[in-house]
């Protein structure tokens, strides 16, 4: 699988990204300044973590008018793969590239720990290593997690089976307690209605080989190759 | 000219800063605060003089960058 990671000013989890995918696909994935406007024939870009442009004005708001977006959209109209993770899947929402947006936590405050995942939808490109329905725990960073959508657009994605990942308590239920950040219907991640197109706020990249803790995160990138066979 | 742009969340989106803020007037001792909605000021002087088309523009401006119309709206004078 070819892939690319696109840096923006701020991003902090490029690196990780790039190593993931380096480690599960054996090839070195092209690196995307904000400002190229040329981007490579690959089958999947990743918008990696981290808080490009400080977070002025809106988490993401700035990465998503960057010269690179234009192709990594061009890309995503053509039916190719594209990842966005942490400050990443806030850049979806901000392109309009996924529905609804990503506020700031109901806290108020940074969470950082590892939450347990429940898989919706195992059919999709981005799930189908996993089974429908099986918990996995993948770490979660981030002051602005949490989901909002109004409730057409909510009814409209769960009716679609466009949510990939919930957040659950160990034995898969989608609790209070388990919601880490108020996303509504404890959502953690959710695709376009095509299903080419995936956003999520928790780091499958931080939980692929076992020196990192796990491996649970390495199903996420090997659903995304299967699905290239 | 001048145009000032208020940013503000709809009703119906969560403002957890906003309550935020609600709890510290009450620890403060400001009672009577029954809900706070926060949101951003925008001030951008612009080159035109031509207010009608400096309203349309910094429309654009909003919709294309300075609110997200998912969670938020906008209002705009032009002086």
């Amino acid at each position: 699988m070819k892939s690319a990671v696109v840096t923006f000013p701020a991003s902090n989890c490029n690196r990780d990204m790039f190593d993931a995918l380096e480690k599960i696909t054996g090839q070195r994935p092209h690196e995307i300044w904000h400002q190229d406007t040329d981007v490579p024939n690959v089958d999947l870009i990743a918008l990696p973590g981290g808080f490009s442009f400080g977070d002025y004005l809106r988490c993401g708001a700035m990465a998503a008018r960057s010269p690179a977006i234009k192709a990594v959209a061009a890309h995503a109209e053509r039916g190719g793969n594209v990842i966005g993770v942490c400050n990443g899947f806030q850049v979806l929402t901000e392109m309009g590239l996924l529905p609804g947006a990503l506020m700031r936590n109901r806290s108020l405050k940074f969470v950082c720990k590892t939450v347990q995942l429940k898989v919706e939808n195992e059919n999709s490109t981005f799930t189908n290593a996993y089974n429908q329905g099986q918990v996995i725990n993948i770490p979660v960073a981030h002051h602005d997690g949490n989901y909002f959508a109004d409730d057409e657009t909510l009814a409209r994605i769960e009716d679609n089976g466009q949510v990939a990942f919930r957040y659950v308590n160990h034995s898969g239920e989608a609790t209070k307690d388990a919601n880490p950040n108020g996303s509504q219907n404890n959502i953690a991640g959710i695709m376009n209605e095509q299903g080419n197109i995936l956003g999520m706020m928790p780091h499958p990249e931080r939980l692929i080989e076992d020196a990192q803790g796990g491996t649970d995160g390495r199903g996420f990138f090997d659903s995304i190759i299967n699905s290239l066979n | 000219m001048k145009a000032r742009v208020h940013i503000t969340l709809k009703n119906g989106v969560l403002d957890p800063q906003g309550k935020a803020i609600q709890h510290a007037l009450g620890s403060l001792g400001f009672d009577g605060v029954d809900d706070v909605r926060q949101g951003k000021y925008i001030e951008l002087d612009l080159s035109t003089t031509d207010k009608a088309a400096a309203e349309a523009n910094v429309e654009e401006m909003c919709k294309k960058l300075l609110a997200n119309m998912v969670i938020e709206n906008y209002s705009i004078e032009i002086e």
